[in-house]
């Protein structure tokens, strides 16, 4: 704005810029504070808290198999890489099977049960059993009942992630608006008609409610279930690398594999934050930026 | 009401056979409340009539009733000129509210009742934008309902109810939420619509106002039970206008249908 001001005065035909008041340019510059504060205040956080994680390593000298320095963990993480990518890879491929899976029954189921009050008032009591009993009981029972290690594991994080997709999208599905239920049926519109063109769309923001929380408890499903398992070998996890490291009091390793699923859970949950954003950013209240 | 009688009735609708006669129809509610009792009604071919009450006086339970999103408990409603196996009426509906699919673009919503028939977006396209352009909003077909005002999603609503070329209108209290000032232009453009389409419009509305200024035959019902207590004609010349709207004889039939409507809701209170 200064060069506009200082460069041609000449002009007065141009009509002058209305300067902004105080009050404007406080809000503007408050606005653009939040909006850089919302991407470095947590980082400056993590940053601070690790720093701060070395210097009481240092200070209280503790030893490394008690608590291990972040540069140590990190070497860790470098060096025994080929160990825990394996590892990490079977993680991910027990996480999103259970979570594909959890995601077509869930979805699947919702749409059965919408579509039947008579199966949903058979089969949803046992829906609610599975969900409430803890996974870590019932784990061992599965892995022992299932030959395959892969399809057991699945199972169990299937269990755990299934259910919020199941009742999120039920829900969904049942609270299609009333007058334009009445609407298509003045259209004479077609059962599967009405499904597909007003029920899962209007569950569509409910259902991603639902991922989300079972694309985070898929991960965990899956972390349990390899505890329960504690195999070695070529089906192991991070699960199993912290429970074979901590026989051994490899603490920098444990650090390493505790990191890489909270980075695992963190990139699903930014996954699925993300596909629910671009699916409902044209129409959905909570996709919209409001003036305020 | 001698004003009335001194205006020259208007030919054609009265005239014509009916095309909807609801026969004693009745409707009780689970909760034992009487929503409509012994309805009888002769709707013709052409007319605009509307249904004009206090609220609770069945008005949108008779319209429900002639959709046959409820059945009603006695009596039945005929539809004389349509062939015995015809399923599906050629009506359509607006409702209070535009219900629109918020997830859809107003193009989409107004296909909505065409792709229920099986007609592709492309077989539909021209009698989609057809539609839009007779509500005046085919610059907007690809906008999405939140981004329009709440006249234009009404807009949106009446193209939806067009747009399969309906023999029989019906509105329930389409207006009822909109300002003044878009409500009045409403009222013209269905008007205009009425006239170049020839439809049968039932339009229910608690407005005595908009009721005269929009119909030729109002139906003043009462609440407690619900039931007809006066049809009267208002056979004032189309097409109307703003003139008609502050002109003496629009005054004296508001006068009349406030008069009716008032004694209506006394002698409903006497029960």
């Amino acid at each position: 704005m200064s060069v506009a001001m200082t460069g041609d005065r000449g002009v007065s035909a141009q009509p002058e810029a209305i300067p902004l008041d105080a009050e404007e340019l406080k809000r503007a510059r408050a606005a653009k504070i939040e909006a850089v504060g919302r991407w470095v205040i947590p980082i400056f956080v993590l940053a601070a808290t690790v720093v701060l994680w070395d210097r009481v390593c240092v200070w209280k000298e503790v030893p490394h198999y008690i608590l291990p320095r972040p540069g140590l963990v990190f070497q860790t993480l470098l060096a025994d890489w080929s160990i825990l990518s394996i590892a990490l890879l079977n993680t991910l491929k027990i996480t999103f099977g259970a979570l594909f899976i959890a995601t077509a029954g869930g979805l699947g189921l919702a749409i059965l049960f919408t579509q039947s009050k008579w199966i949903e008032i058979s089969f949803f009591p046992y829906a609610v059993i599975l969900q409430v009993t803890p996974i870590i009981a019932i784990a061992p029972l599965i892995l022992i009942y299932v030959d395959s290690l892969t399809a057991g594991l699945l199972i169990c994080a299937w269990i755990v992630a299934f259910f919020p997709i199941l009742s999120n999208t039920t829900l969904g599905l049942n609270s299609a608006d009333h007058n334009l239920q009445n609407l298509f049926r003045l259209y004479g519109a077609s059962r599967w008609q009405t499904l597909r063109y007003l029920r899962l769309p209007s569950a569509m923001p409910y259902f991603l409610a639902g991922l989300k929380i079972a694309g985070g408890l898929s991960l965990i499903g899956a972390i349990v279930a390899e505890f329960v398992a504690g195999s070695a070998g070529s089906g192991s996890g991070l699960a199993n690398q912290i429970l074979e490291a901590s026989y051994r009091l490899n603490m920098p390793r444990m650090y390493a594999a505790l990191i890489l699923i909270s980075f695992t859970g963190i990139l699903i949950f930014l996954t699925m934050t993300l596909i629910s954003h671009l699916l409902l950013r044209k129409w959905h209240e909570s996709a919209l930026k409001r003036e305020v | 009401m001698t004003a009335m009688v001194e205006k020259k009735m208007q030919e054609t609708p009265a005239q014509s056979a009916p095309i909807i006669s609801l026969k004693g129809v009745s409707k009780t509610f689970s909760n034992g409340t009487v929503a409509l009792n012994n309805m009888s009604l002769d709707i013709r071919q052409g007319e605009f009539v509307s249904l004009l009450g206090p609220s609770g006086c069945g008005k949108s339970t008779a319209l429900r009733i002639v959709t046959n999103l409820t059945g009603p408990t006695s009596g039945k409603v005929e539809w004389p000129q349509e062939r015995a196996n015809q399923k599906e009426h050629e009506l359509s509906f607006v409702f209070q509210e535009p219900t629109l699919m918020p997830w859809a673009t107003v193009f989409a919503n107004v296909w909505l009742p065409l792709r229920l028939k099986g007609l592709s977006r492309k077989d539909a396209e021209d009698r989609v934008m057809e539609a839009l352009q007779m509500v005046g909003l085919d610059q907007f077909a690809k906008s999405y309902p939140r981004e329009l005002s709440g006249g234009m999603k009404m807009r949106v609503s009446i193209a939806r109810a067009l747009v399969t070329k309906p023999k029989v209108l019906l509105m329930d209290e389409p207006f009822a939420a909109l300002d003044e000032i878009t409500r009045f232009k409403l009222n013209n453009d269905i008007l205009n619509l009425w006239e170049t389409f020839g439809w049968t419009v039932i339009f229910v509305t608690h407005s005595v106002f908009e009721s005269v200024y929009l119909s030729n035959r109002i139906v003043v019902m009462a609440a407690r039970p619900g039931r007809v207590v006066n049809d009267m004609p208002i056979d004032a010349p189309y097409p109307r206008d703003e003139s008609f709207r502050t002109s003496s004889v629009y005054a004296g039939f508001c006068r009349d249908v406030s008069g009716a409507l008032h004694a209506a809701m006394g002698s409903g209170e006497e029960h």
